[in-house]
């Protein structure tokens, strides 16, 4: 076939195979995960009913899914951005404890100024608090040659016990004695709802992140440079790149979106920071991203879905007496699952045509 | 190629489409009568509800309200104290009908119970926690909580009389004033029998630690501890560690007996099983439940585990007299003079603070004989 149409079939096989690829390993997992709850005893059709209920079978369904949604695309980029340069970073819970706690710290030592100056003070403080903690995992490896994923897994640890310390000592307040936890935030700072919904103003912010992310790493030569450095370190810094800064700057990025999680999280949810924050959105976002297939835009969906599986939980739990961590095995099994259907990836028969050692044949 | 594709494209439509009429359905069916007259019931748990603490003793109350007849219970667990509760009572009020609400965990309170009691007045939410203040919480909401330091005092008592070496050990989750309390009447039982006894306190930063509880009960038995106890989600590893290594443990929340058959002493026991199906009979005979229910031993709202095949019949004895003395409301534990364990006076002589003592909710300090410190 002519060249030109020979680039549009391969660009347009690419994409469907980016898509199929994922969607069958989704596919293959559901099945998987009906054959596990037959082997209880549980009528696996029932079930997938029940979970399509609880997840999008009615308006509240969907409410309950876009609410658990938004914190995840947020924490999913924290893992997403990264991966652009090839690093895999799995500190999101971190970032988004330390955000939430320098965001509420900010709210109300400011309490009493105008909602305008407030947000972006409380979103600047909570950026910057992920900012730090992604950041420096990546100026370590920059500079120390530390492994990324061992150490923005540790940092975590340290941002909850920065946490657990901030609101049990200097910012307690003391009126919250057997909860402890910062001074409450002024109605007036709270984020509301979407106007007919009981879905925060967090989903919004979540999906325009994560476009801009996608613009950011796809239509951007800062995003060109950094793709570069993910296909190869060395040829990207022979090529004059600012390796460094680059890591650097996409890890920073990556954690002030964890960040902005953690300002949502007090701005629209808990109202104050408190140990409660630890509710494992950052370690959900780690399965998210490599869903999307550390795609910005897929994110969103991938989030969605997996708000979704959150959301029917809890009637598999109330229906069909399944334990909580029946949801769990769900969400591993596709992690599983993924993970070997990336070997698939540009392998299957269907695509083979569009690859080169095809186009040789 | 294409025909493939749009074959699977139609495909997932009609699966897509016959998925979504499949919700409609279910979302359309309306209750029959005779389940308008069930009692629907949810139960939200923080962690799992077999944890032997926490979380099962609230389980074993929910068990108590299933085997009642004209209600269905529905139960949740790992709930975290996030919107996520919110969504989930949301979840069962919207999708199987609740109209009576135990969500279980404290944190639950503030802003979720209280956003979903808002939104629907005409439901009711009984919150564990005891945070109901008249005027300003919605009036669809209850609270309740007991004292379950007396059951501490009784635990202390019969510790006091299994340890040779004189050291109990306590491992705790915070240093909150509730936690604080438990710590204090477990230690003042403990000396009303022998005032050479002390406690050593380990806090490990969060009510669930498991690796961290093992590593605090080993280094308490190194130091010579030989009871053991605690105030954590979940006494499981304490409880299990203490019989691995030969001592004696009392227990916490639930019965922890069948963990440890040879040392397990006594323990602190919520009675949920009554509580809530005091409730429930209640809001089925059409009265609205108390806004605010607290009390200990003599209310039934607390109760000791049977005392294990270690405990003297000078233990026993004992512990039942000033049980007795629980149970007609005629003993105060909080009873000057009272030294903390920096030997500042905390209760003078001559004064006393009754269990409902709003004094006693504010708690900061150790008592005497408390080996450890808060900050």
């Amino acid at each position: 076939m002519p060249p030109f149409m020979h680039r549009a079939v391969t660009h347009l096989s690419a994409s469907v195979s980016a898509l199929a690829v994922p969607a069958a390993a989704v596919a293959v997992s559901l099945a998987l995960f009906g054959a596990f709850v037959a082997l209880v005893g549980v009528d696996p059709v029932e079930m997938y009913q029940l979970m399509y209920r609880g997840a999008f079978g009615t308006w509240f369904s969907w409410q309950n899914t876009l609410t658990r949604a938004s914190p995840l695309i947020l924490t999913a980029l924290c893992t997403a951005l990264p991966a652009q340069l090839g690093l895999v970073i799995i500190g999101g819970e971190g970032a988004l404890v330390l955000g939430a706690l320098a965001a509420a710290a900010t709210g109300v030592a400011l309490n009493g100024a105008p909602v305008a100056l407030v947000w972006p003070a409380m979103a600047l403080a909570g950026m910057a608090g992920g900012a730090l903690l992604i950041g420096g995992a990546g100026a370590l490896r920059q500079w120390r040659g530390v492994n990324e994923t061992i150490s923005s897994l540790l940092l975590t640890y340290i941002a909850i016990a920065v946490l657990n310390h901030m609101v049990e000592g200097p910012l307690k307040d003391p009126a919250s004695l057997n909860k402890p936890s910062t001074a409450p935030l002024a109605d007036t700072y709270m984020i509301g709802t979407l106007p007919g919904s009981s879905v925060h103003w967090g989903l919004v912010v979540g999906i325009v992140c994560a476009v801009a992310a996608w613009v950011l790493m796809r239509r951007t030569t800062f995003g060109f440079a950094a793709r570069m450095v993910g296909g190869n370190p060395r040829a990207a810094r022979m090529a004059g790149l600012p390796v460094g800064r680059l890591l650097v700057v996409t890890t920073a990025l990556a954690g002030a979106a964890a960040g902005l999680a953690g300002m949502v999280e007090v701005a629209a949810v808990h109202g104050r920071a408190s140990a409660s924050l630890v509710a494992g959105y950052g370690s959900t976002g780690i399965l998210v991203a490599f869903l999307a297939r550390q795609n910005p835009l897929a994110v969103i969906p991938v989030a969605v879905l997996f708000g979704g599986i959150g959301a029917s939980g809890g009637l598999l739990q109330r229906r069909l007496d399944l334990p909580d961590a029946s949801v769990l095995v769900l969400q591993g099994i596709i992690f599983v699952v993924l993970l070997a259907s990336e070997a698939m990836q540009g392998r299957l028969r269907l695509f083979a045509f569009a690859t080169p050692a095809a186009k040789e044949a | 190629m294409g025909n493939a594709l749009r074959f699977s494209r139609r495909s997932v439509l009609k699966t897509m489409t016959a998925a979504g009429g499949l919700g409609a359905l279910g979302a359309g069916l309306p209750w029959t009568p005779a389940m308008a007259k069930t009692l629907v019931i949810g139960f939200l748990y923080v962690g799992p509800r077999d944890d032997y603490g926490y979380n099962q003793a609230h389980a074993e109350g929910a068990a108590a309200v299933k085997a009642m007849p004209g209600v269905k219970v529905l139960e949740e667990e790992k709930v975290p104290e996030t919107v996520d509760v919110e969504n989930s009572m949301e979840s069962m009020i919207n999708l199987d009908g609740a109209s009576l609400l135990f969500p279980t965990s404290f944190g639950y309170f503030d802003p979720y119970v209280l956003k979903e009691a808002k939104k629907h007045p005409d439901l009711t939410f009984l919150h564990c926690g005891g945070l109901w203040t008249p005027g300003k919480h919605p009036t669809n909401v209850g609270s309740y909580f007991g004292y379950i330091d007396e059951a501490e005092y009784l635990s202390g008592i019969v510790a006091a009389y299994a340890s040779k070496s004189k050291k109990l050990g306590f491992i705790a989750a915070k240093p909150i004033p509730q936690v604080l309390r438990n710590i204090n009447s477990f230690t003042l039982g403990a000396r009303s029998v022998d005032p050479t006894i002390t406690t050593a306190v380990v806090f490990t930063g969060d009510w669930s630690m498991p690796v961290k509880e093992a590593e605090a009960a080993n280094s308490l038995i190194d130091q010579g501890a030989d009871v053991l106890t605690c105030h954590v989600d979940s006494p499981k590893v304490i409880v299990e560690t203490a019989e691995k290594r030969g001592v004696f443990a009392t227990g916490y929340h639930a019965s922890q007996a069948t963990l440890a058959p040879k040392g397990y002493l006594t323990g602190a026991e919520w009675n949920w099983a009554k509580v809530y199906t005091d409730f429930v009979k209640m809001v089925q005979g059409g009265i609205t439940p108390p806004n605010l229910v607290r009390g200990g031993l003599k209310e039934g709202i607390i109760k000791t585990s049977p005392y294990g095949a270690a405990v003297s019949d000078a233990a026993r004895r004992h512990a039942d007299a000033v049980k007795a003395k629980f149970m007609d409301g005629s003993f105060v534990i909080y009873k000057g003079p009272i030294k903390d364990n920096k030997g500042n006076s905390v209760v003078a002589e001559g004064k006393s603070h009754g269990q409902t003592d709003i004094a006693l909710e504010s708690m900061n300090w150790l008592v005497e004989g408390v080996t450890g410190s808060i900050s």
